[in-house]
């Protein structure tokens, strides 16, 4: 009856609720967060009701019509998949097909190494889930050390490897100056570090910066690695996004698994499939022989049991299938060099909008700088300016997600960032 | 085997790339050199070369940084699937994974669930985008009215925060690695049994892992004054994971008055339930029964957090939807705990997937589909009760010795038959039968045609191994 009356809202006395009404929250000295930087800027574009408002913050890729796109061998694999599928658990380590697929895009359709099945490889929750996994994997069997991260990058590696319990040193990275890489920085940082340390690389289209080392300096930086004894984590989030081709934008990690590394990597396809929302990605890190890759699979499995079990299902599907099927592939690789080409496209445009218009301040880092982002130059107050008074949204580190641009917007963007750079 | 190429660097190669050269020790060209030179040389000799010229690193195809890991053992109940995988006889039968699956033994996916996929696929206007970090804001809101009832107070006073999760697991590891950051008290206690993976989430997300006493083996029931004894000297503020109907592994679960009494003894001493919820609809057949328990401490305006999963109830297991229910005292705090929540998933996976949550939305937004879910659902919770019954009236027509009316009394998808470990490998071996080594099996992998070599397994267990 007591209980009858609790659950009716009606309280009998007052010992039926001993204790809960007369506590202040538990939670009440929370701190409210700040507000996610990247993340954050889309909810405050959505807010803005200016018809001129454009929003180059995230790294999301936007069609010529500044629209979402579903590629089109995504659609025809989820007609496919439909229907079809059991929904059953995946394994902890995730989808076989899908990692098969991911290890032969990244370290080559016929690669020894996984002949030789000399590689540890995971299914993971996009690339958050695929470092979040390797950095956990890191602080359990390496609880000594730290990890080496550019500046700058993606922000929420930060988060990640500290959320993880792993301190984070970083390396130089981003050359100001020019817009481009300070390489005798970074590689006086990759020499000066103690042997052994943990270096995380971003493998192409660096974020936030678009600057990415050459192939030459790619070499140097494979050498020193190795001479210091370094552990080379690669980050690749837009294999075949930067240049349009999957194997050159691999072209960095090939140099390094031709050295000999024992690398780590963590995969994408968030945008090379536009699978975004799906959380699709892959940890794999080679080791010295099979029986080695059975252990360190299984160790990264005991990771990912307490975190999540087992990884989701629709995305993997969705992926394996597009990698599996030879025409679905094709015409994969079709689109994918079609975003890739219209943001190349979209940074010849900016340019020469922007040396049209006169500006004095050179701009040749927007056509140097490849993949989603360019990292324009401009200070916060100047990325403040372009907020307040042409409603153009972008993170105040002076990143612009190229694929926000498009031919409809890119003259008004140019004309702004004209403006408001004008003075410098 | 041909001689050993020695390369000594030469100044007269002038290495045009890096700035950097003067101050390293290992020019480019003698990279370059030693690079060529491994293609040419073969194996055996490249170890020689490497200790003349390159000084062999760690990671340069020799020493593995991870080389002194050793093989983790097999999950316990994941492992029990891949065992019984690899077991080549014909007659075998799996009841480690709790998975339902249908009298003809397969895995089922809900008719529901199959129409709104078609639905959301022929939505052209559909994308892939990134969901928010706290998941589809539907999803959470009707996640919530779900577990806690549309009239529920605490949702109309907006002291409800709710987050998708990545299922159960991800759902309970993201609140416990909010807890272990901003509660002032880092002890959960568990009961005594719990599910296998429990202990390891806590952990990891940073918290101090106790137990309660909960099954008593005597009875195969529970055990009331243990439980009460030990959430009793619980230091204050301490968090206690209930599980919130069909306990998982023992199937017990405490009645509406013992629940009650649970209640006020956590408020007396000032702890915090956390509630997992796996099975909801799926213990009785009635989604608002098997939420009663939950309902009742949210009634009484305390605080809680919930896990809910749709792995089972919905069939959506490879999906991994749940959602992570935190209720605050007040409308402002939980708008903080929202805000804090978000920096706990970002660096886990960044946002939650899409697909599974559009699913269950789509299920739970539409009445017609809601209410074909819960035709769905009964008959899944119906058939597993038909087969405790099966399973026990099998049992007595053999004589089985031992008293296995808990088969009957338990509840939800597994029961805890009492077995102890030798005897389930006995079955296991001798049976091809194959369940955690705790004694659990899934009433869910059973059918009509298959309980009778389950209870011919247990009496042949019962009367030859100790």
């Amino acid at each position: 009856m007591a209980i009858h009356n609790l659950l009716n809202g009606q309280f009998l006395n007052r010992s039926s609720v001993i204790g809960a009404r007369f506590m202040s929250s538990w939670f009440r000295n929370i701190q409210p967060a700040p507000k996610d930087p990247i993340l954050g800027v889309t909810e405050a574009f959505l807010a803005d009701q200016s018809p001129n408002k454009v929003n180059v913050g995230v790294g999301a890729y936007r069609d010529d019509n500044g629209k979402p796109v579903v590629l089109e061998c995504v659609r025809e694999a989820e007609r496919r998949i439909a229907g079809n599928q059991f929904m059953e658990y995946l394994p902890m380590g995730g989808s076989i097909h899908l990692v098969e697929e991911s290890l032969k895009l990244a370290y080559g359709e016929n690669s020894e190494l996984i002949k030789d099945k000399r590689i540890a490889a995971v299914q993971a929750l996009s690339g958050t889930g695929a470092c979040r996994l390797f950095a956990a994997f890191q602080q359990r069997f390496h609880p000594n050390t730290q990890i080496y991260i550019p500046v700058p990058t993606w922000a929420n590696h930060h988060n990640i490897w500290r959320d993880s319990g792993v301190p984070i040193k970083t390396f130089r990275y981003y050359h100001p100056e020019s817009k481009g890489l300070d390489f005798s920085g970074l590689m006086d940082d990759i020499m000066n570090a103690p042997d052994g340390s943990f270096f995380l690389l971003h493998a192409c289209a660096h974020n936030p910066t678009g600057v990415d080392p050459s192939e030459e300096q790619w070499r140097e930086i494979s050498s020193q690695i190795k001479a210091k004894g370094h552990f080379p984590l690669f980050d690749m989030a837009y294999q075949g996004f930067a240049s349009g081709s999957p194997e050159r934008d691999a072209k960095a990690i090939r140099i390094f698994l031709d050295d000999g590394h024992l690398i780590g990597l963590a995969q994408s396809y968030a945008k090379n499939m536009g699978l975004y929302g799906q959380r699709v990605g892959c940890l794999s890190v080679l080791c010295e022989d099979a029986k080695q890759a059975v252990a360190v699979k299984s160790q990264l499995q005991l990771i990912a049991r307490p975190m999540y079990s087992n990884p989701p299902l629709h995305g993997a599907l969705v992926v394996s299938t597009v990698l599996g099927d030879p025409e679905l592939k094709k015409l994969w690789l079709q689109e994918v060099k079609v975003m890739a080409d219209r943001i190349i496209g979209m940074r010849t445009t900016l340019r020469e909008n922007l040396e049209n218009l006169g500006s004095s301040l050179p701009w040749q880092h927007i056509t140097n700088q490849i993949g989603m982002f360019c990292y324009s130059g401009m200070t916060p107050e100047q990325v403040d300016r372009l907020t307040s008074e042409f409603h153009i949204y972008m993170t105040r580190n002076g990143r612009i997600s190229m694929a926000g641009l498009n031919t409809g917007n890119v003259g008004y963007v140019a004309n702004a960032i004209y403006e408001v750079t004008k003075s410098t | 085997m041909r001689p050993p190429i020695i390369l000594e660097s030469t100044t007269t190669f002038s290495s045009s790339s890096s700035s950097s050269s003067s101050s390293s020790s290992y020019s480019s060209c003698d990279r370059r050199l030693n690079t060529l030179a491994r293609h040419l040389i073969d194996v055996n000799d490249q170890n020689q070369m490497a200790s003349q010229n390159i000084s062999p690193s760690p990671t340069a195809s020799s020493n593995s940084v991870f080389a002194h890991l050793t093989r983790a053992p097999e999950d316990p109940i994941l492992g029990v699937t891949v065992a019984y995988n690899k077991d080549p006889s014909p007659i075998k039968l799996n009841l480690g994974v709790g998975a339902y699956r249908t009298e003809e033994g397969k895995p089922l996916v809900l008719d529901v669930v199959r129409r709104v996929e078609q639905q959301l696929l022929n939505d052209v206007s559909r994308n892939k985008e990134y969901i928010p970090i706290v998941g589809l804001a539907d999803f959470n809101k009707l996640s919530a009215k779900l577990i806690f009832g549309a009239d529920s107070p605490a949702i109309q006073e907006n002291r409800v925060t709710t987050v998708q999760g990545l299922s159960g697991t991800g759902s309970l590891r993201v609140g416990g690695e909010f807890l272990a950051k901003h509660y002032h008290q880092r002890i959960i206690y568990l009961p005594q049994p719990t599910w296998g993976n429990h202990p390891k989430i806590f952990t990891l997300a940073g918290l101090t892992v106790k137990t309660y006493r909960y099954y008593a083996p005597a009875t195969r029931g529970l055990d009331f004054e243990g439980l009460l004894e030990d959430l009793g000297s619980a230091s204050s503020g301490s968090v206690v994971l209930l599980h919130a109907c069909a306990h998982n592994p023992t199937g017990v679960d405490p009645t509406l008055e013992q629940w009650e009494q649970i209640r006020q003894l956590i408020r007396s001493k000032s702890l915090l339930p956390f509630f997992d919820s796996a099975y909801q609809g799926f213990a009785s057949g009635s989604l608002d029964a098997d939420a009663q328990p939950i309902r009742l401490f949210v009634a009484d305006g305390g605080e809680l957090l919930a896990a809910q999963s749709y792995a089972k109830n919905m069939g959506l297991y490879g999906e991994r939807v749940g959602a992570l229910s935190i209720v605050s005292k007040s409308a402002d705090v939980a708008s903080l705990v929202e805000s804090q929540l978000k920096l706990v998933i970002r660096p886990m996976y960044s946002s939650p997937p899409i697909h599974g949550a559009s699913i269950v939305a789509a299920i739970l937004k539409d009445r017609d589909l809601f209410n074909d879910w819960t035709i769905e659902l009964k008959a899944m919770a119906d058939r597993i009760i038909s087969m405790r019954q099966q399973l026990f009236d099998a049992l007595r027509a053999r004589g089985t010795p031992g008293d296995w009316s808990h088969i009957i009394k338990q509840i939800g998808m597994f029961t805890f038959t009492g077995l102890n470990s030798e005897q389930v490998s006995f079955m296991t071996k001798e049976y091809h039968i194959y369940l955690t080594s705790d004694g659990r099996i899934s009433m869910a992998g059973l059918s009509t045609k298959t309980v009778s070599h389950l209870a011919d397994a247990i009496h042949a267990a019962v009367t030859r191994v100790a």
